[in-house]
């Protein structure tokens, strides 16, 4: 499926939603099933400072795709690393570099990806970006 | 309100006709009735100080100190009349020690940069505690990097209260000053800045308080404490942003060199030499904050008709209620222990990160803050990544309370 497949997908899923809190629980549900990754990778240049909480995120390419994990001390930044991770991860590097990442708004968690929360989701998705330029301007 | 007539009974401050002062507390977020939990970051508004400045800006600016007519001379006296309003708040002995500034940053930087380059030579030693905020390290941080002084840090204990055998030991002829808060604002704690003022001024080394967290909360004196230097911010006593007073002793503020140069601040210029204007001009360079400075005469005139007993005899009760209520939540650490603590409760919530409780609690319309507070060293020593805070003020009621720990209960269902 293409990046924005995926995004369509989840906000379908989210539709079935009726309010903020069953949003969040399974978003809470998602951070908590998966360890993302592994503890021996949660190395400091791995390391995405928030000023809230803390991502970890490691690249790793494959016949022009990347495949990410990440993980995150806050388990709703966790939850929504999933759903980062579900859209961008094993994607072509340049679908990756070229992105839009419209569906966090539009399943009603933008906030989280505002500055201001500095949870580390902004640099989090700046820094998977960038694999995908540096990766699609190699070949 | 003010009177107090000793033949009657004083009546109980009604808490619930002040609260109905401030506009923004009426409001909804997330569409719940909002309960406003973090005025230790920035406090709200009553309508007296928004008219005060309205009324600044329809009927009375003009640029101050400057022109002969009649306007700028209103202009000057609405401005000076908030110098003497916070003289008299923090009863200093002259309205030349009472400088404005932004805030309570830029009081420290101040005094950091000025005294810093004036008294601080290589080796000497600028001792701070372990609860500062990151505005009471980094400036000091700097002014010890230009100097090449060395910056020593007073340790607390576990229930977050600083440890003054330690500071007995630490406070030596190498000292040119001390620099501590009076009130931790991710603790609570209050710290015992009469015996620091009186140990360090028995061996002759002047004490900077950054009062930014004791100023809404409590009767500050400066006399009586004798400090050097004290600085608070505005918007944190229910005044508006970008203004704050930095009060200092003439003895020093003289010594010290300018920090801005500019306008104001003069008395002559020519391109060989510059003389300045006396205190406390010489401090203030360019045009001020005046609008600010009347917003602020007006908080600090509410604050004092309201009276510090009646708010700290509330906020108090508060404060009582609100850690028991929390206590009572199985998997609840409070974070700041200290037997003598201003109204803040920071704490943790067992298995659960503080930006999730966050999270949720905003949902439900409450909004506390989360993370370190500023406080990154302070956390290091907790062995933490921050903490949730509840900061009140006196226009918190029970009710704010109930639904805090309702919130709590809330996200410990949904998280754990
Ligand atoms: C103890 C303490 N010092 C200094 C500051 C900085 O104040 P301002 O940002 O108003 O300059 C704060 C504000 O959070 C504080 O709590």
């Amino acid at each position: 499926m293409s990046i924005n497949e995926i995004q369509d997908e989840i906000i379908e899923e989210f539709d079935f939603f009726d309010d903020w809190m069953e949003r969040y629980e399974y978003i809470i549900d998602l951070g908590k099933k998966l360890p993302l990754i592994d503890d021996s990778m949660k190395t400091e240049e791995r390391l995405i400072k928030g000023c809230q909480s803390q991502v970890w995120l490691h690249a790793a390419q494959e016949d022009g795709k990347i495949n990410f994990t990440a993980d995150s001390d806050a388990v709703i930044t966790k939850g929504i690393i999933a759903l980062l991770v579900r859209v961008l991860s094993g994607q072509p590097a340049k679908e990756i570099a070229e992105s839009e990442l419209y569906f966090i708004d539009k399943i009603g968690l933008k906030e989280h990806l505002s500055l201001t929360r500095s949870n580390g989701l902004v640099s989090m998705v700046k820094q998977m970006k960038r694999y995908g330029i540096a990766l699609s301007s190699q070949d | 309100m003010t009177i107090n007539n000793i033949n009657t009974i004083p009546k109980k401050t009604d808490f619930e006709k002040i609260r109905a002062d401030f506009p923004l507390l009426q409001r909804d977020m997330n569409g719940k009735p909002i309960v406003f939990l973090d005025s230790g970051a920035s406090s709200q508004k009553p309508q007296q100080v928004i008219d005060a400045m309205n009324d600044y800006y329809a009927h009375q600016h003009a640029n101050v100190h400057r022109g002969v007519y009649q306007l700028s001379q209103e202009a000057t006296d609405a401005f000076e009349k908030g110098r003497r309003i916070a003289q008299q708040f923090i009863n200093a002995p002259s309205e030349k020690e009472v400088l404005f500034v932004r805030g309570t940053t830029e009081g420290i930087n101040l005094v950091a940069s000025s005294y810093g380059r004036k008294f601080l030579k290589e080796g000497d030693e600028v001792l701070i505690s372990a609860m500062e905020h990151h505005s009471n390290i980094v400036p000091w941080q700097m002014a010890c990097e230009q100097a090449g002084a060395n910056l020593k840090v007073i340790p607390i204990n576990d229930a977050g209260e600083l440890v003054m055998e330690e500071f007995d030991k630490l406070l030596n002829e190498k000292t040119k000053i001390v620099a501590v808060n009076h009130v931790s604002n991710a603790l609570g704690t209050i710290n015992p800045i009469e015996e620091i003022i009186e140990k360090a001024h028995a061996i002759g080394v002047p004490v900077l308080v950054d009062g930014a967290q004791s100023i809404p909360h409590m009767n500050v004196d400066v006399q009586a404490l004798d400090v050097d230097f004290y600085t608070f911010s505005g918007h944190k006593v229910f005044g508006p942003t970008g203004i704050g007073i930095l009060y200092g002793k003439e003895k020093w503020l003289n010594a010290m060199p300018p920090y801005h140069g500019g306008g104001e601040m003069i008395e002559t210029v020519t391109f060989e030499k510059t003389t300045y204007n006396e205190l406390p001009h010489k401090f203030e360079a360019g045009t001020p904050d005046i609008a600010g400075v009347v917003g602020l005469g007006a908080a600090l005139e509410y604050v004092q008709a309201i009276g510090h007993e009646a708010i700290q005899l509330h906020e108090h009760e508060l404060l009582e209620y609100a850690t028991q209520e929390l206590q009572q939540i199985e998997g609840i650490r409070i974070i700041g222990t200290a037997k003598n603590k201003a109204s803040v409760i920071s704490f943790l919530l067992d298995g659960t990160h503080p930006y999730d409780v966050g999270t949720i609690l905003d949902k439900l319309g409450i909004a506390v803050r989360t993370g370190h507070h500023c406080t990154q060293p302070l956390m290091n020593r907790f062995g933490i990544p921050g903490t949730v805070r509840a900061s009140l003020a006196f226009y918190n009621n029970t009710e704010d309370i109930d639904r805090l720990v309702e919130g709590v209960k809330r996200a410990k269902r949904m998280l754990l």
